[in-house]
Parts: structure tokens; C-alpha cells; sequence
């Protein structure tokens, strides 16, 4: 069969264009026609295929006069956390219907400047808040997989970043940026197949991205493989004095730095990520996962992160805590939807806007966050959860005395049926329970996809690194990819 | 001690009052983004993105900001706190398009320092709790349509630092000289303009009464009261509702009142169980603010001498008495006028400055202000300037005018704006000591007065004063005095 471009990745994509196998307009056409045709996923809000081709062109120009970006000829997806100058920007949210910004996310922003073009913008959970995408107000994203079981029942592709991971998988994307706050790159990576790194907290610029949880939201990138998460990665990370909380480092080559050989590096167990109930699959993933990082040189060892078991409601005090002030300016009063009943008050339009506006599960949130810091419960809840943090972060710290990185599963399981989690808030929020620590402690985390289980679906491993070190994560992300093989990718019933 | 109480029905009681006063903090650009900060410009012209709350916009903190708040904590000389931290105050409102305010609740940036101030009972020290930052908000207009409200965002996010006093002041005079005096030390710093009219300070008043000697009593807090009368008022009227409270059998009840000026009285604006829960927690888009020590000496090598140094200085070094001195300390503009006319004092008369500034500081607070109070202007809007005071201090000091002279001629300064020397030669307004036009103009008074002369030489010595008059006058104010003086005493002896 004769390869397409849309099986191409960003790096193959990059290296075809450069060495003129195919213009960047044949590249950008080749993925809007993807992206019409998979409509059904329910991948895109907005498709800006003017925005891709405009890119394109620019891209074919330059090269002609002999000026290569890094992603030049590169269309990529935008999850619709990132503002978009001129492209509506809603965070999935009814509240922010018709909202379209005069200014640019400065990752987005980077992006373009390195030349890559936008198909358009990417459903997720309202406000990335779930794990399954299901609380969009555009309506759930389908998972381009299915069970093996004939039933074609539709699956999850994970969340937030569900619209991103679905859209990869499916090869309408060759890459898409993704925001992780608790897992919300790895799982929708782990869940559809593909790769997905959560860069240490402050690599990327939180400018222009709509605020979930401050102090956990961080940009990465979604794609085929390791190799074009680092390469998209390198571009998307950086210092901007418009975010206080970015890192004033240098941006490392992590793409020339890629490599399999893990002579030298030990691998950390941690012992406490054996929890009861997670299916033999997930655990047989995780053995194979130390057998191979084995096989690349490392030396693997056990290690303890006792406060783990409080990692998940943590994660739920200071999450919502911080959402509960962020989402207070949507408020009908300056953009996006207003709702004002007849004669209604200033309390009457907020109420009305906010009931009307936001989903369920972002109005539980908010619930949640306010009541936790609120007086008298502020010290019982919020306090302690701040204490905590800095105990399970601590964890890690004395975690890397024995080792250099961690590997565990992603995700307690595979990706599950739509709609069979979602009366049932606390096993949805089951899902982040490898990945919500190494938020809370700021560290650089991947998942890259590992087997397919019983039902055919991706399984991925998750490789922990310390702060700052994403180069160890993408080579041991590299050394399991490697050995895994995957290449099982999801047959278009599109 | 403070003598001041409230005569109650009961007995005497005493009044407890603290202040939270918001001052604007004086700098180009806003506490958290680059947006302007000027005054009087039209309605939302002045607003970033970060200051209308625009999805995934985050604030950077303004460095200029933080070092007027320092330069502020030191001249209060209060501890400065090497690490503070901001929070989020939550609540709703539509001038407050955040929906929280960015402050510092937990650990503000400055400590606990003192003012001293001058009561009837001589100098009182009142205790500063704490400096904090933070934003101010929007503005409602609520005059621009039927049934909307309009907001106006240029204020949104402008720097405020609230200066919290302990609850030391006992009287509303105390409360008066507080703030005077807090203003004052603002403007000497260069923090905040001081600006009550327009806003740029307003005070959160906190009252209770007690009996004298006993543990405090329940307050009420008084919000935004905008100057200094207010204030006072606010406190006389809140203390004796207070007073007719308790010996009425009732209670005060913790809550936040209005002050109607009109009215000059204060009402219920919501009590403590209506209070707003702010939800404070720390900001996660700011990182904790962290001062280097060289920041710290920046900031202390920046402080100008402060109103009571100069004061002390002014007592000391030049030789003024003490209401001189407070008066020409109290504002910085004031001390800086006075300042540049001793300097240009000193040089015209080749004097060292002490010599020549009792007069100066005579003339100043006399004349000056008597002039300047007439025209209804400040001292920074003086049709005279220092140099040209100094030189008519100049020709009064080497006897070319007399004191009587140079009133007239200071009267035309201020009309025309010319300088005096000028004035005096175009006039001619010289004074005279040409003892032969005197003795002439003696002959010739005495002569036209030979009834008078002959009772002051009978004894009638007050007669004196009108021999001097008639000289003066026939000379046409330009006699040297002196002379006329002695010249007289000889020809009337």
C-alpha cells in the first residue's frame, strides 16, 4: 500500500517537505480532507483549514527561498484551551460560545512563528475538567477505537485532552497541543495510542491558555511518537515574562539529545502504584514495561512514595480550589454568553449566565472549590492539601536519592465505554491516580503506548522524570516505544 | 492620654478608633500590567487585557510598585518583609471583573512601624500594623442609561497600598492629625499624591467606645471616607450613636456603615453575618515576592529627609522656633520652597543660610501664604518664585527698602510677576538715607506743626510716632526709618 501523507508524522512530515517529496499545500490539503472526512469523531469545534493553508503557502514560499522553519509545512490541531487571535476559543464551554480573542496564546504563538499551520480547534472537557470528554458543550468525542467485541460501542478517547488524542490517533492530525493539569495529556494518550509528554510545570508559557488550576496546568504535546513530541516540544516551550510562574532556562535540543540506551539510568517502582483492583492487564503492561527499560540498559529499582494514597484527593482540594476563582470572571458581564432575566439584578444576570453557561461537572467544581476555602473549612481542607502537596513532592525528591526515573502504568485501565462512567464522579476521577502525583510535584511525565489488551485496545506506560530532566523522560519514553513496536493504529469506520 | 470623651448619660466614655487608609500608589503603569494609570482619562481607555479579566491572562507583578510600598514601609519605619506573598480576596461584583482581587492577606509586604504625631497633649506615637498591596477596582456609573449600570475599568488593577494603623487614636482630632500626617510622610516619599478629592486616599475608619481604662468595646468600621473632615465627623457621629446604644440597654453589633456627608451621619451597610466569605488563598499565577537585600538599600538610599528630621533639623541648624519649623515641614512642597529661598538667600546676602532664615520663615508664613491663601492657590502654583523672594529679602536686608516697601512692592511681584530690584528701580521705590532731604523734610513738618511740637516737647512724648508718620510721608515711604528716627529725636530734643 502506498503510504499517504497523512500517515506521516511531524518529523517525517518536516523531512519529506525539506527534501521536496511533497509541497506543504499538498501536506495541509491532504489533512483538511482527513479532517472533513472524520467528522464523526467529533474531534474539532472549529475547523480553520484558511488558517492551514494560509500556513502552508507561507511554508512553501519560504523554502523556495531556501528558509526552513522547524515546523514549517507542518498543520497541527489546537485543543480549544489555547486563545486563538481571530478563532473562536471556548474551552468547550456554552459560557464561552462566540468568544474570539484579539490576542494569541503564546504557545500557539510559537508554534506559528516555527510554521505550523492550524486545522482547527480541538474538543476536550469543559474547561478540562474530566477524563473522558465527556463534559464538552460541543458533545462527546468518539474514540477512534473499538472493541474487538463486534458491539461498536463508543469509546472514550480520555480527557481533557480527548479532541487532541482522538485526532492524532486517527492520523487527521500529525500533532496536536494538548494541556495536562492532572493526567490530561497522558490518559487521553494512553487511552487512543499515541504519545504525550506533560513538560515540567513552567516549561510552557500558561499565557493566553484559559485557566483550569493555575498551579497545575501545564502545555505539552500530543503526537505519533516520541520523537514528534520533542520535536513539537522544543518549540512550544520557553521562558515569557507575561507568565510568572515560566521557567527563565534555556529551551534544550531534546530531539538531538534522543536516546535509547539507558546504560547508566535507574529506574524507580514505586511500590505504592500496585493498588488493588486494577485489571492483571494493566500490571502484565507493567512488568513487560521494566523488562524492556531492562533491555535498554537500565538498572531497575524499588522505591516508596508513601503519601501516593493522598495524591487523588489533594489533587481534588487544590483543583477545584483554584478553578472556583478562575472560572469567576465569566460572568456575562464583559464577553461570552450573558444571560439577564427581565428586570433582573446584577446577582440575577451572574446566576442566570453561570447556571446557563456552565456544565455540570465544571458547576461541581466550582462547588467544591468554594466550599473547601471557605471560612472554617479552609484549614480542614484547603490548608491540609497544600501541606500535603509539598509531602507527596517531597516523596519524589527522596524518591530520586535511589533513582533517576519512574515508571508505572498511565491509566488504571483501558479506554471504557461513553457514558459508563459518567454518573459516577468518583471513578471518573479514578482514572488520574498514576498520573495526578507528578502534577502536584511539577514533574516532567509521559505516557507512550505500550500493548493493546484483550479487547484490542491501547495500554500505555507512563515514565516519570525529575524536574528539568525531560530529556531522560523522552529516552526512556524512546528505549519502551522502541521495544514495544506499537504500531496498531485504529481502522477507519469514519 | 487623650482627654477627649464622650459625655454619656451615664458617665464619661472613651473613644477607640483605628484606620485602614487606601492610598494610591503613585507609578506609570498598574500593579499587574502595563495599562496606564493617569487620571481623568475617558471611561475604559485605559484598560489591557489582564485588567478586563480576558480568558488565560495573568498578571506581572509591577516592580515600581513594590518599591514605593518599601520606600513607604521604611519611612512609617516599619519592619520590611523580605518575603510576602499575594492572595485572591473572591467575591462578585461588576467592578471587579476578575472576581477576585489580588491582595496580601497572610503575609503582607510591610510590618508593624509608628507615626508620631502632635495632639493638645504633646507628641503621641500611633502604632502601624501593617502595609499591604493590592488592586483597586473599576468604577460604576450608574447615571449613563434608565435601567444598565456602566462600569469603567481604568481604575481596574491600579496599585493600592493599605496602611492599617492599631487601634491607638482616642479622639477624632488624633484621627485627623493621623492622617495629615500619614499623608504628609506619603507625599515627602513620593508614594502616593495624596489626593483625597480625586480619590487617590481614602480611609476604612474603625470605632468603638469603652469606659475609660477598660478592655475594648465592639466596632463598627466606617468604609471609604474621603478627607479629613469626613473622618472626624464619621467619628463623632459613630461614637455618640455607640454611646446612646449602650446606655439606651442596646448593644453595638459588628458591622460594616456609610458615611453620608450630607447628612453627617453614618448608616448600616450589611452586618457581620451578612459579611462576604473572601475565600483568601494565595495566588498561583504569582510567585512568593522575595526582596534582595540590595533592593532593600536601593529603596533606603531613596528615601528624601522625612518631616520630622527636617523639623528637628530646621530647629536645630537654623535657629526657628518650633511653629516655623512645623508649619514649613508639615508638606514637602512647602520645605522645598522654603529650601530654595534660604539657598538663594544665603548666596544674594553672602550669608550662611541660619542667618537668613528666621526672616525668610517669617516672610514665607506671613506674607506668602497670606498672599497665596488670597489667590487660592498652592505654593506649587506662587506667582513668586524662591529667587525672587530671596531677592526682596535681600533689599530689605541691605537697607535699600524698608519692611513697609517691600510689602508693596511683594504686592506688585505678585501682579506682574517682575522681579523686585526691578520694581524698585522703575518705581523708584529706593528708600533714602540722604540725611539733608530728611533733616528738610523734619523742617519743613515741623514747621507746619508747631502747636504738636510744642506739646511733645511739653512732655507729650506718644507724639513721637506722628512727627515719624509725616516724614515718611512727605518723603513718600522711601525714608530709611532708622535715619528718620534719629534725625528726629535730635531736631524735636
Amino acid at each position: 500500500m502506498m503510504t499517504q501523507i497523512t500517515d506521516l508524522g511531524v518529523t517525517a512530515i518536516r523531512d519529506g517537505f525539506r527534501a521536496g517529496d511533497f509541497s506543504a499545500r499538498e501536506v495541509a490539503e491532504a489533512f483538511i480532507g482527513a479532517v472533513e472526512k472524520a467528522r464523526p469523531l467529533n474531534a474539532f469545534i472549529v475547523e480553520t483549514p484558511d488558517h492551514a493553508i494560509a500556513a502552508a503557502e507561507q511554508a512553501d514560499r519560504d523554502r523556495s527561498e531556501g528558509l526552513l522553519k522547524p515546523l514549517s509545512g507542518i498543520p497541527i490541531g489546537m485543543k480549544d484551551l489555547f486563545a486563538t487571535r481571530g478563532v473562536q476559543t471556548t474551552a468547550a464551554s456554552a459560557i464561552l460560545k462566540g468568544f474570539e480573542p484579539t490576542y494569541e496564546s503564546t504557545v500557539s504563538a510559537k508554534l506559528f512563528a516555527a510554521g505550523a499551520g492550524m486545522l482547527g480547534k480541538l474538543n476536550m472537557d469543559q474547561f478540562a475538567m474530566g477524563s473522558s470528554n465527556e463534559t464538552s458543550a460541543f458533545g462527546n468525542v468518539i474514540s477512534p477505537w473499538r472493541r474487538k467485541d463486534g458491539a461498536n460501542t463508543p469509546l472514550t478517547p480520555g480527557g481533557s485532552s480527548g479532541g487532541s488524542a482522538a485526532a492524532v490517533a486517527a492520523r487527521i492530525v500529525p500533532a496536536a497541543t494538548g494541556t495536562d493539569t492532572g493526567g490530561s495529556i497522558r490518559q487521553p494518550a494512553a487511552f487512543t495510542g499515541i504519545a504525550g509528554i506533560k513538560p515540567t510545570y513552567g516549561r510552557c508559557s500558561r499565557w493566553g491558555i484559559v485557566a483550569f488550576a493555575s498551579s497545575l496546568d501545564q502545555a505539552g504535546p500530543m503526537a505519533r511518537d516520541v520523537r514528534d513530541c520533542a520535536a513539537m516540544l522544543e518549540v512550544m516551550s520557553g521562558y515569557d515574562p507575561m507568565d510568572s510562574t515560566s521557567l527563565d532556562l534555556p529551551v534544550p535540543h531534546w530531539e538531538a539529545g534522543l536516546s535509547s540506551d539507558l546504560r547508566g539510568k535507574r529506574v524507580g517502582i514505586p511500590k505504592e502504584y500496585r493498588i488493588e483492583g486494577v485489571p492483571e492487564e494493566i500490571d502484565r503492561v507493567w512488568e513487560q514495561g521494566i523488562a524492556w527499560l531492562r533491555d535498554a540498559g537500565a538498572e531497575v529499582v524499588e522505591v516508596s512514595l508513601p503519601h501516593t494514597r493522598y495524591a487523588l484527593p489533594t489533587y481534588y482540594i487544590i483543583a477545584p480550589a483554584e478553578a472556583s476563582s478562575n472560572l469567576a470572571r465569566y460572568d456575562g458581564a464583559r464577553y461570552g454568553l450573558r444571560e439577564l432575566p427581565e428586570n433582573g439584578s446584577l446577582t440575577d444576570m451572574y446566576e442566570a449566565t453561570r447556571a446557563a453557561g456552565f456544565g455540570a461537572e465544571v458547576k461541581r467544581r466550582i462547588m467544591i472549590g468554594t466550599y473547601v476555602l471557605s471560612a472554617g473549612f479552609y484549614d480542614a481542607y484547603f490548608n491540609q492539601a497544600q501541606k500535603v502537596r509539598a509531602l507527596i513532592a517531597r516523596d519524589f525528591q527522596q524518591a530520586w536519592d535511589s533513582c533517576d526515573l519512574l515508571l508505572t502504568p498511565t491509566a488504571p485501565s483501558a479506554a471504557f465505554g461513553l457514558g459508563e462512567k459518567s454518573d459516577d464522579p468518583i471513578a471518573m476521577y479514578l482514572n488520574d491516580v498514576f498520573s495526578v502525583p507528578a502534577s502536584l510535584a511539577g514533574l516532567p511525565a509521559m505516557s507512550v503506548p505500550a500493548a493493546l489488551d484483550g479487547q484490542g485496545l491501547p495500554l500505555g506506560l507512563h515514565v516519570i522524570g525529575k524536574p528539568l530532566d525531560e530529556q531522560s523522560v523522552l529516552n526512556a519514553g524512546l528505549a519502551l516505544e522502541e521495544r514495544a513496536g506499537f504500531t496498531a493504529r485504529p481502522e477507519a469506520w469514519w | 492620654m487623650s482627654s477627649y470623651r464622650i459625655q454619656g448619660a451615664t458617665g464619661d466614655w472613651e473613644v477607640v478608633i483605628g484606620l485602614e487608609v487606601h492610598a494610591q500608589v503613585t507609578s506609570k503603569a498598574k500593579l499587574f500590567s502595563g495599562a496606564s494609570t493617569e487620571f481623568g482619562a475617558e471611561p475604559n481607555t485605559q484598560v489591557s487585557l489582564v485588567d478586563a479579566a480576558m480568558p488565560g491572562m495573568l498578571p506581572v507583578l509591577n516592580e515600581e510598585c513594590v518599591r514605593q510600598a518599601v520606600r513607604t514601609g521604611m519611612a512609617l519605619e516599619a519592619k520590611i518583609n523580605a518575603w510576602s506573598r499575594f492572595d485572591r480576596k473572591n467575591y462578585f461584583y461588576a467592578d471587579l471583573p476578575q472576581g477576585y482581587q489580588i491582595s496580601q492577606l497572610y503575609h503582607p509586604i510591610v510590618g508593624e512601624g509608628s507615626i508620631e504625631i502632635e495632639t493638645e497633649e504633646g507628641a503621641k506615637k500611633v502604632g502601624i500594623e501593617r502595609i499591604h498591596i493590592e488592586q483597586d477596582a473599576g468604577k460604576m456609573m450608574h447615571d449613563q442609561h434608565p435601567s444598565f449600570s456602566y462600569v469603567d475599568l481604568n481604575r481596574s488593577g491600579v496599585a493600592l497600598m493599605e496602611i492599617v494603623s492599631k487601634p491607638d487614636m482616642r479622639s477624632p482630632e488624633e484621627a485627623g492629625a493621623y492622617v495629615r500626617k500619614l499623608r504628609s510622610i506619603l507625599r515627602y516619599v513620593g508614594s502616593c499624591d495624596g489626593n483625597m478629592e480625586q480619590g487617590s486616599m481614602r480611609a476604612d475608619v474603625n470605632v468603638s467606645v469603652r469606659r475609660p481604662g477598660e478592655g475594648f468595646g465592639t466596632r463598627c468600621e466606617i468604609k471609604n471616607v474621603n478627607s479629613v473632615r469626613f473622618i472626624q465627623q464619621a467619628i463623632e457621629y459613630e461614637a455618640n450613636r455607640q454611646v446612646d446604644l449602650i446606655e439606651g440597654g442596646g448593644s453595638v453589633v459588628q458591622e460594616t456603615r456609610l458615611f453620608d456627608p450630607d447628612k453627617g451621619e453614618t448608616r448600616s451597610l450589611r452586618s457581620k453575618e451578612e459579611a462576604h466569605d473572601y475565600r483568601y488563598f494565595p495566588d498561583p499565577d504569582l510567585l512568593p515576592l522575595e526582596l534582595a537585600p540590595e533592593f532593600l538599600e536601593e529603596c533606603r538610599r531613596s528615601l528624601p529627609e522625612l518631616p520630622d528630621a527636617k523639623r528637628r533639623r530646621y530647629q536645630e541648624q537654623l535657629g526657628l522656633p518650633d511653629y516655623n519649623a512645623s508649619v514649613l515641614t508639615a508638606e514637602a512642597e512647602t520645605a522645598r520652597w522654603f529650601e530654595a529661598l534660604i539657598a538663594e538667600g544665603a548666596l544674594r546676602q553672602q550669608r550662611p543660610e541660619e542667618q537668613v532664615a528666621k526672616a525668610a520663615s517669617n516672610w514665607l508664613i506671613s506674607d506668602l501664604f497670606g498672599a497665596l491663601n488670597r489667590l487660592g492657590k498652592s505654593i506649587e502654583e506662587s506667582p513668586v518664585t524662591p529667587a525672587q523672594g530671596a531677592e526682596l529679602l535681600a533689599l530689605v536686608a541691605d537697607g535699600t527698602i524698608s519692611g513697609s516697601l517691600a510689602k508693596q512692592v511683594f504686592e506688585i511681584m505678585l501682579e506682574t510677576g517682575d522681579d523686585p530690584a526691578r520694581i524698585v528701580e522703575e518705581r523708584g521705590l529706593k528708600q533714602t538715607s540722604d540725611t539733608g532731604a530728611i533733616e528738610k523734610a523734619i523742617a519743613e513738618v515741623m514747621a507746619a506743626n508747631a502747636d504738636k511740637v510744642a506739646e511733645y516737647r511739653g512732655g507729650k512724648d506718644k507724639l513721637f510716632g506722628f512727627f515719624v508718620g509725616q516724614v515718611m510721608k512727605a518723603m513718600g515711604g522711601k525714608a530709611n526709618p532708622q535715619v528718620v528716627n534719629e534725625l528726629l529725636k535730635k531736631s524735636l530734643a
